[in-house]
């Protein structure tokens, strides 16, 4: 794909070379062919989603829909241990801040935990440049919708529009660049927290009580196994996420553990009734602190 | 051949510009005007899903007279275009010059190209981090556009309304004040007999507020517009953090949390603003 001077993106087939399709788009959303008015896609009822604009207005935005130069893809940042739990009243998710390429620590401050909309947050794991790409995307489809619509999305509808995302992105995945996501939501006709987690191929799971994703998955899974019990309150709950993640960060060298030196702690992000809410480090850090001396856990 | 008489550029646009003038100044109209925290709309609407008021982008909103599907078109077209470019550059990219400059290209080359001019005119504004630094752009149905300070009306008796505003309204007005004026214009009879007094159900109100993190357009309903329209309450500004209230965030009542504190803001911790900066997530740098 060529961009020229006009803001004409180009879209080449893989072989020839010749331009088999042009399409007189703008990142600005201007029709560049000199009017200035908006062009009819921006004027056609009926299109609630960002993404489903973009696909007919903006297509090269859409990770799923550029085409792959070919070869390897180098070595990248990589997101990895993400963990959720439900509890009375809502779920809590946290994620390490490690993200590596190869052998290498590529970031140590990488937030992988983002509020999705006021109900709902989303978890990355996998390929860090295309999963940030992603939710975001994810981010402004939601509060398009909400916009155009007046109305909330209801938390399947969320949980769908993320698979399709995924599943759009099935061609990046098979070439390396996998992302797999971890979504958690306050269902407010339910009145329940729920956890979705994803298959490369777009397929969503309902994961009930707790689930984790990621390289130290395995190991934050079975500490939330022996922690996670029916009935935790906000607060015990942070407490076993935390744990799950020092768990991890034990055994998988590409998870970051908590960092006192460098003040540096997992992200830790509540959903409930009254919605989002990340975790100020304090109280991340006093949960760090709880578990801190006890690296096996608290024997009871 | 067909015969067709010859009729002057100069009538053309006439007939147009008499046609849509006409057919705006038969809608009810909508006042917007700055107050001291931020720009209010208020409209006449008894309509709860048929909105003229709407949220375009975090610090922009729109506002609307004429006829509903057009100026739907338009706003669905700023939302798309707000949201584009915010996803393509950043959110602070997003601006209501911009966006104005881009309504007034559509409007304008519909005006003189399509078969029939948009009968609408319409609203950006955009709220600055500031009292002053606020911006307020006012379209017309052929696409021109002036900046407004302080207050706009738009619709039908357009033109008394903005001359009671003019004696009405002054820079730095709390909330309370600037919506009392707007609905005591709104409730004007155009003949010049008794003004009616619009009840809060028959209206449809909202704000951009400026001292809220990042979504600044909040719709105002129930007791709490009840008790700003109401000369003697205390209530001069609205909380500046949500109601405790599962569901779209975008409607303020006062029905759910009993502590309405006037203009101080209600002492909300603000612990529960997280869709503040960290709504967008930074694009990772690669290793060094």
């Amino acid at each position: 794909m060529a961009s020229d001077a006009t803001g004409t993106v180009t879209v080449c087939t893989g072989t020839g070379g010749t331009p088999d399709r042009v399409t007189p788009v703008t990142d600005a959303g201007i029709d560049p062919r000199g009017v200035g008015r908006l062009p009819a896609a921006f004027l056609t009822p009926g299109l609630p989603s960002f993404i489903d604009f973009l696909a007919t207005h903006a297509e090269h935005l859409l990770p799923g829909r550029r085409p792959l130069p070919a070869g390897l893809v180098p070595e990248l940042p990589h997101a990895t241990t993400i963990v959720a739990a439900g509890f009375d009243g809502g779920v809590v998710m946290a994620g390490d801040r490690r993200a590596t390429a190869g052998n290498l620590i590529a970031h140590r401050e990488m937030e992988k935990v983002f509020p999705a909309d006021d109900y709902s947050c989303v978890g990355i794991a996998g390929a860090a440049g295309v999963a940030v790409e992603l939710v975001r995307l994810f981010q402004v489809d939601l509060e398009h919708y909400e916009k155009i619509e007046g109305a909330l999305l209801s938390l399947d509808g969320k949980a769908n529009r993320l698979a399709t995302m995924i599943r759009n992105n099935l061609g990046l995945a098979m070439q390396g660049l996998t992302v797999v996501p971890l979504f958690a939501g306050y269902d407010l006709d339910r009145e329940i927290g729920r956890i979705f987690s994803y298959d490369v191929a777009g397929g969503r799971y309902e994961e009930q009580q707790h689930h984790s994703i990621g390289s130290g998955s395995l190991f934050a899974r079975g500490s939330l196994k022996k922690r996670w019990r029916e009935g935790l309150t906000a607060d015990e709950a942070v407490r076993v996420v935390v744990e799950a993640l020092s768990d991890a960060a034990d055994d998988d060298s590409a998870t970051g553990g908590p960092d006192s030196d460098r003040q540096i702690y997992p992200l830790v992000a509540t959903v409930t009734a009254d919605g989002y809410r990340q975790l100020p480090d304090e109280d991340v850090a006093a949960a760090v602190q709880a578990t801190q001396g006890k690296p096996g856990g608290d024997p009871r | 051949m067909s015969m067709s008489f010859y009729v002057p550029p100069e009538q053309q646009m006439k007939d147009r510009a008499d046609y849509a003038r006409r057919n705006i100044a038969r809608g009810r109209p909508v006042v917007v005007l700055e107050y001291d925290g931020g720009i209010a709309f208020a409209a006449e609407n008894p309509s709860r899903a048929l909105h003229k008021i709407s949220e375009i982008y975090d610090r922009i909103a729109f506002a609307a007279v004429g006829k509903y599907n057009e100026f739907e078109n338009l706003r669905m077209g700023g939302i798309r275009y707000a949201d584009l470019r915010g996803y393509s550059y950043d959110r602070t990219d997003v601006t209501a010059r911009g966006l104005a400059n881009v309504y007034a290209q559509t409007l304008g080359s519909v005006f003189t190209q399509e078969a029939k001019p948009f009968e609408v005119e319409i609203v950006v504004a955009e709220v600055g981090s500031a009292s002053g630094t606020d911006q307020i752009f006012r379209l017309s149905y052929d696409g021109s556009v002036v900046e407004e300070k302080g207050f706009v009306a738009m619709g039908g008796q357009a033109e008394q309304i903005t001359t009671g505003l003019q004696e009405g309204w002054q820079p730095g007005m709390s909330l309370s004040d600037a919506l009392s004026l707007a609905v005591a214009q709104l409730g004007r009879d155009p003949s010049g007999g008794n003004a009616r007094t619009l009840d809060p159900t028959q209206l449809e109100v909202a704000i951009l507020d400026r001292l809220r993190p990042r979504r600044a357009f909040r719709r105002l309903a129930g007791p709490l517009l009840e008790r700003l329209l109401t000369p003697d309450d205390p209530t001069t500004d609205v909380p500046h953090t949500d109601e405790a209230r599962p569901g779209l965030h975008d409607t303020l009542t006062g029905e759910s949390s009993p502590t309405q504190a006037g203009g101080s803001g209600s002492g909300g911790s603000g612990g529960d603003d997280g869709t503040g900066d960290t709504a967008d997530p930074q694009p990772e740098e690669g290793p060094a």
